[in-house]
């Protein structure tokens, strides 16, 4: 289970000049939900490519199960992809597509047939999909044809290129979940790449994040989410407060742009850099809470983002992001008092 | 004051004007179908093209088929249909002019499919901007399809400039090469072409690439992409091409008259003898009426299978 199934080293990518991809090192391992995330041009669609064999490596090596694939064109790799497109084929029926790796190995169509049913079941669709034409399919019921065609080839390693960027909201939701669940059931390695952090904190047992070509920071979502390893990961989130601060002792921070104090996180080594504070870490203080910190300033604009409300809070020359939930009492104009602990922000090198 | 009447006499009395009844508005909404139709622009708007497409396409095609019923030698449309024309055409070697000509149009399509496909699929994958290949390809169009023929004579005859040139050059014979079978096809296949290419590629050009990709993903050889997903994609490309050189291949008549020598007989070439030599205008006209009638049962076959719009609107 804890084997590693891919991995790259030093693996980098060029087309002519430019430089797709740089000194990456990664390991997989069996039975992983691994994400790439980043922006669009980040270089995560080219590592795709060159990890199903589609693209070759310009340098470093990709090795599966411990053996050397560079050289090893896409059909001879045991891997599938999920295309963007999904790359059904229109002319076949949804039988059929679920069928085609198995025609291609030459098995017996009544065996093929069995277990294209089989497939459409665990991906909850009744069986008389078997014989509906691609087209007749919604777009979330092609996602799972395409799915159980690819779990119909048995890869070792499922690959998947932003196959739910084209969904709406709710239906991205709901099979972000069924994908996870069906990762845990089958136990497959699935490697996926998206831009969407939200997305990949769903689904993935690790992430790593990706930006111009290289690989910012790898591990679960949890270490993310807390320990971002540099602004750049932290904006990827969503919003967050950032000030540039400079160690005055080892409890405050300076504000490089006002004259506020902030105080430090426990056991930082950095004395200069950028302190990261989460909209939903900063809380309203009533007059007999405390915090590490506290603030009194003026709500200036309130969000309301569904079951959580943000409020952009001025305190003097600076405004502060500060996310509750729903069915606080504040309203634009109200005199707050903010703060949060110490050990709820991250301070970072730039 | 009326005298009862019997019930059952009444009831078919009743279902008289009923039927009738019923019979009236069909046609009234029939009718008055009609009329909407007619009085929408765009059928209004459609009436100069379509007499000029009566006067210049129908109503030519309506008199060889009245002449083909006409008797033989007769130069006008005022005697008793009668059907000796097509006696004559089977009982005479007509039959072996429509083998020829389906033949020959078969073995160029046949071939024109096998040369066009890796063409194609560099015209529309790997030079898709090159507009040099394309009118190259198209440039030759422009010039008269004799002249070109006549260009090939040249370069084939006897002392020809191939002939010419080899035998000036390493001393080496060439054997005649004109006037057969073969060379018929040969101009054949180089005349139509650009039917065969175009088409093609547009089929080619229609295959997505992530679907080519995702069968070679999922183990396919290069052969099985190409059975299982190249070749149906293309599919309604490849019949338009298929359909546009048979069908011009089989009305052809200067590749077997000027390459072939006449060393064949196309059945285009027995029609243009009897309106001209033989001076027969029905049978001529009989030959072009059972023409026409392979030809269209065989484009209506095919086009009945195949969606024009969603090729053309996907491309």
């Amino acid at each position: 289970m804890s084997e590693t199934i891919l991995e790259l080293k030093g693996v980098e990518k060029y087309f002519g000049d430019f430089v797709a991809v740089e000194r990456i090192n990664l390991s997989v391992k069996d039975g992983e939900f691994f994400t790439l995330v980043g922006p669009s041009g980040s270089g995560k669609t080219t590592m795709i490519r060159m990890l199903v064999g589609m693209d070759k490596p310009s340098r470093g090596d990709i090795l599966m199960a411990g053996e050397r694939v560079n050289d090893v064109p896409a059909n001879r790799r045991p891997t599938c992809m999920v295309f963007q497109s999904l790359a059904l084929f229109p002319h076949k029926t949804v039988g059929e597509n679920i069928e085609f790796p198995l025609k291609l190995r030459g098995e017996a169509k009544h065996n093929r047939k069995t277990r294209a049913i089989e497939l459409l079941e665990q991906l909850h669709l009744s069986e008389s999909y078997y014989s509906k034409k691609v087209s007749q399919c919604s777009g979330g019921e092609r996602q799972r044809v395409a799915l159980a065609r690819a779990l119909a080839f048995d890869p070792q390693i499922l690959f998947f290129d932003e196959p739910l960027s084209a969904l709406d909201y709710r239906l991205r939701k709901t099979l972000e979940k069924e994908l996870k669940d069906i990762q845990r059931r089958t136990g497959k390695t699935f490697v996926y790449i998206t831009h969407s952090l939200e997305e990949a904190m769903v689904m993935s047992d690790r992430i790593a994040i990706m930006r111009k070509g290289r690989i910012v920071q790898v591990g679960t979502p949890d270490e993310i989410y807390n320990g971002p390893a540099n602004g750049f990961v932290a904006q990827f989130m969503g919003e967050v407060n950032e000030f540039r601060v400079s160690r005055k002792d080892a409890q405050w921070l300076e504000d490089l742009d006002s004259d506020a104090q902030y105080p430090a996180p426990p056991d930082s080594p950095v004395d200069e850099g950028v302190l990261i504070v989460r909209p939903e870490r900063i809380r309203m203080l009533s007059e007999e809470e405390t915090a590490d910190s506290r603030f009194e300033g003026v709500v200036e604009h309130q969000y309301v983002l569904g079951s959580r409300v943000q409020y952009q809070v001025r305190v003097k020359q600076r405004a502060f992001l500060v996310e509750t939930m729903i069915g606080q009492p504040y309203q634009v104009g109200d005199s707050v008092s903010l703060g949060w602990d110490a050990d709820q922000s991250v301070l970072m090198s730039e | 004051m009326n005298a009862p009447v019997p019930s059952s006499v009444s009831r078919s009395e009743a279902r008289g004007p009923g039927e009738k009844g019923s019979a009236l508005p069909v046609r009234d909404r029939g009718l008055k179908a009609l009329a909407g139709w007619a009085r929408q622009p765009g059928f209004l708007l459609s009436l100069p093209a379509l007499a000029v497409f009566i006067a210049g396409f129908v109503g030519p095609l309506a008199l060889v088929v009245i002449y083909a019923v006409m008797p033989a030698r007769s130069f006008g449309v005022e005697h008793l249909p009668t059907l000796e024309n097509f006696v004559t055409i089977f009982q005479d070697s007509y039959y072996l002019s429509f083998a020829w000509s389906i033949g020959l149009a078969l073995a160029s399509t046949v071939i024109l499919m096998l040369i066009c496909w890796p063409v194609a699929y560099g015209l529309s994958r790997v030079f898709r901007r090159s507009m040099i290949l394309t009118l190259l390809l198209v440039l030759p169009l422009f010039v008269s399809e004799n002249v070109r023929l006549f260009g090939w004579v040249l370069t084939l005859l006897n002392h020809g400039i191939l002939d010419g040139s080899l035998r000036t050059l390493f001393g080496w014979e060439v054997p005649d090469l004109l006037y057969n079978v073969p060379v018929t096809i040969l101009g054949m296949v180089y005349v139509y072409l650009p039917f065969m290419l175009f088409p093609m590629a547009l089929g080619v050009s229609m295959i997505p690439e992530a679907c080519r990709e995702a069968a070679f993903d999922m183990g396919a050889t290069r052969w099985q992409v190409f059975r299982e997903v190249e070749i149906p994609l293309a599919m309604p490309g490849i019949l338009i091409g298929a359909l546009l050189t048979f069908v011009l291949v089989l009305g052809s008549i200067s590749e077997a008259k000027i390459l072939g020598g006449q060393s064949v007989i196309m059945i285009a070439h027995d029609i243009e003898t009897a309106f001209t030599y033989a001076q027969n205008w029905p049978l001529g006209s009989a030959l072009s009426t059972l023409l026409i009638l392979l030809t269209g049962v065989l484009v209506i076959g095919l086009l009945s299978k195949l969606n024009l719009d969603k090729l053309l609107s996907r491309k």
